[in-house]
């Protein structure tokens, strides 16, 4: 098995009173497809803000390749590599799809404001790299048509697809998806699974992935991780996530209430 | 070349220009020439402009030029960076009082240290002024404007939407008080000062290097009257800004301001960093800001500091409203439509009033609007210097005029002008057809 990169130990996240998170500790290894399930309320996607910095963990670490991220700002987590999808769709939505790609292109670009208000020269040679680049993701997510529209326009699909080429955009060593087939059909479902094993496969991207869609997760997911009111009530592989009493009584309730209190 | 169809492009570098097309690169050069034979009062070309602002057509054009360069700032600000401002007066004030200190005429360069070691507030107050040319005060003033700019953007992390306006405005107020403060620097509160002239001198020479204050030839070439070449250089300069916000607007930079304006905590999940991008919005909408008000301050001669005021300020907002937020293309719309408005209004009233005696088809329509406050004789528009019932003066209905055109705006065209000129484009690109 190769080195975790993303590792989190023991993090709990407070809002006031309301325990969000409690002592979660879980690692993704290298080039692996690690899901995060859980009942609604679970805090799947508030881990999801903690790797990123918009929320700030009370207690615990998160290292990324060994190295604390905690106390970092959202900006320093997206350098590192960690790129990120969000639940509602979170695209700049008076931007076209060309340019809320080349926004995931930020981090990667290199020039200032002034050479930007100068265009020739420094900026204007990278900004047409970089167009070709989000052309390659264009072409790869096959939203070919959709290019110069302003992304408020597009249907939800479409709109998913392109918040996930502006991930792929940032060039991350992870990618966290959240839902990323929340309100799809079983086609565009099919689709977004067929593109989530390319990306793994062609570049190479561990993934951290939270969904509900159980065929999709129990199908791609190497390994899965279980929440439930903020705590980790199982983790494995999807063939031990199924069986595990624990995750049965969560999902389905259980009148064994001694396993439910474990 | 052959001429390429319009959504037809073949190089990234066509994908990214700001106008893709032959026909707009021509459109663009054909209104060049138009601007440049207009100013320098073609026959047939200046009749359009003076046919809607009379023979004194330049003035109002020009005065209208670096109110323009500050749009672009308050558009940067507001329409890109979306971070709502009522205190762009301000920025300008600063700008223009940046010029008037280092370029205007004054006593003695102790003037400008306002407090002393020894006697603490100077009680001799001469006028601060180093009498610097232009190339020293113009860039220092858009600097320094942007330095406050800079100072003044950490309220946006704290606060937004309306209540960073309400916050700028406050910086209006300040600024009139602190032109109460420091009349070395603003002069009298009421008259105000007298601002450098545009002259681009090497230092303090005598004859300046290149002429914009009197009426002469230009360059031992072309004679030109004072105002047609304060015409020219404002139009230049506009013509730079325009270009360097539209680069802006379409690099990286802009990219992350538009992605902060749309949504701040995805932008900054996408890795840019939200305070240091604010903060430049703030610092480039100054600096239009700045150079905008050391212009405008310098092409009028005079100002006095009850100039930079809010209503300045609002003046902006509704050029961003009526123009189109976030388009520079609409900027410059609202800017024209928004300053050379009320001249239009102005000069055909008063050609109006020429038609009464005049006795022609207009005289009727002449007789129906407008009203010299005699008994019997009604109309809205008031042209007598005593105002019967309701009837109001040009002045009074501009007011009404623009009030009811930003409600207009706002209801019917958010987008503004550009908002109305892309759907004009779009229906001719698909004419005949509907769809």
């Amino acid at each position: 098995m190769s080195e975790p990169i993303l590792e989190a130990d023991g993090i709990t996240l407070r809002f006031g009173g309301v325990t969000a998170i409690r002592d979660v500790s879980f690692h993704v290894n290298e080039g692996e497809l690690f899901s995060i399930i859980g009942p609604n309320g679970a805090g799947k996607t508030s881990i999801f803000n903690t790797i990123s910095q918009v929320y700030r963990p009370q207690e615990g670490d998160i290292r990324w390749k060994g190295a604390s991220i905690m106390g970092h700002r959202p900006d320093f987590v997206a350098e590192l590599g960690i790129a990120r999808t969000f639940q509602n769709i979170e695209l700049f939505p008076q931007m076209t799809v060309i340019e809320n790609l080349l926004l995931g292109r930020h981090i990667r670009m290199k020039q200032n404001w002034f050479q930007g208000m100068l265009w020739f020269g420094v900026a204007k040679a990278e900004e047409m790299e970089n167009r070709r680049q989000v052309e390659d993701i264009i072409d790869f997510l096959e939203i070919e048509e959709w290019r110069n529209h302003p992304v408020a326009l597009l249907p939800y699909g479409i709109q998913k697809l392109v918040e996930l080429g502006r991930a792929l955009a940032m060039d991350p060593e992870l990618l966290l998806l959240d839902e990323p087939v929340a309100g799809m059909n079983l086609e565009e479902t099919e689709d977004m699974a067929r593109f989530i094993l390319d990306i793994r496969r062609e570049l190479g991207i561990s993934m951290v992935m939270v969904e509900h869609d159980m065929g999709l997760v129990m199908d791609i997911a190497d390994r899965i991780m279980v929440l439930d009111f903020g705590e980790k009530i199982s983790e494995g592989t999807p063939e031990e996530v199924q069986k595990d009493p624990n995750v049965i009584a969560a999902y389905l309730g259980s009148s064994d209430l001694h396993v439910a209190a474990e | 070349m052959a001429f390429n169809r319009p959504l037809l492009r073949t190089s990234y570098e066509q994908d990214a220009a700001i106008f893709p097309t032959y026909t707009q690169k021509g459109a663009m050069v054909a209104f060049g020439v138009f601007l440049v034979l207009m100013g320098l009062g073609a026959p047939y070309i200046s009749a359009i402009p003076e046919f809607f602002l009379g023979p004194t057509w330049i003035n109002p054009i020009t005065n209208m030029l670096p109110l323009a360069i500050s749009a672009l700032g308050i558009n940067i600000l507001v329409g890109v960076t979306g971070q709502v401002s009522l205190g762009h007066a301000f920025f300008m004030g600063v700008g223009a009082y940046t010029a008037v200190a280092l370029g205007g005429s004054g006593d003695e360069w102790q003037a400008c240290v306002p407090f002393h070691e020894e006697i603490g507030l100077l009680e001799e107050r001469g006028q601060c002024g180093l009498g610097l040319p232009i190339w020293v005060w113009l860039p220092f003033s858009g600097a320094v404007a942007a330095a406050f700019g800079i100072f003044v953007s950490p309220a946006a992390m704290k606060v937004r939407g309306l209540y960073l306006a309400i916050v700028t405005v406050g910086l209006v107020f300040i600024g009139l008080h602190l032109g109460r403060m420091f009349p070395e620097y603003a002069g009298d509160f009421e008259s105000g000062r007298k601002w450098p002239s545009l002259d681009f001198r090497l230092w303090k020479e005598e004859t300046p290097l290149i002429e914009f204050s009197e009426d002469g030839k230009w360059f031992g070439l072309i004679h030109l009257s004072e105002e047609q070449k304060q015409y020219f250089l404002l139009m230049a300069l506009l013509g730079g800004f325009i270009i360097l916000a539209k680069n802006l607007v379409r690099s990286r930079t802009g990219r992350a301001l538009q992605a902060i304006r749309d949504r701040d905590i995805a932008a900054e999940v996408m890795g840019v960093p939200e305070f240091e991008y604010k903060r430049l919005g703030f610092a480039i909408s100054s600096f239009y800001a700045g150079i905008g008000g050391a212009l405008w301050g310098s092409y009028l001669g005079r100002r006095s500091p009850v100039d930079w005021s809010l209503f300045l300020s609002v003046d902006f907002i509704a050029i961003l409203l009526i123009g189109g937020a976030g388009t520079i293309a609409g900027t410059m719309l609202g800017a024209v439509f928004v300053e050379l408005t009320p001249e239009i209004v102005k000069h055909r009233t008063d050609w109006l009033a020429e038609q009464i005696d005049a006795s022609n088809i207009f005289t009727p329509v002449a007789n129906f609007l407008l009203t010299t406050g005699e008994s019997g004789d009604f109309g809205p528009i008031n042209i007598g210097t005593v105002a019967p019932g309701w009837t109001m003066s040009v002045f009074q209905w501009n007011f009404v005029i623009y009030g009811v055109l930003i409600v207009i705006f706002l209801i019917f065209e958010p987008l503004g002008l550009f908002g109305i000129w892309i759907k004009i484009r779009n229906y001719w690109k698909r004419w005949p057809f509907s769809y």
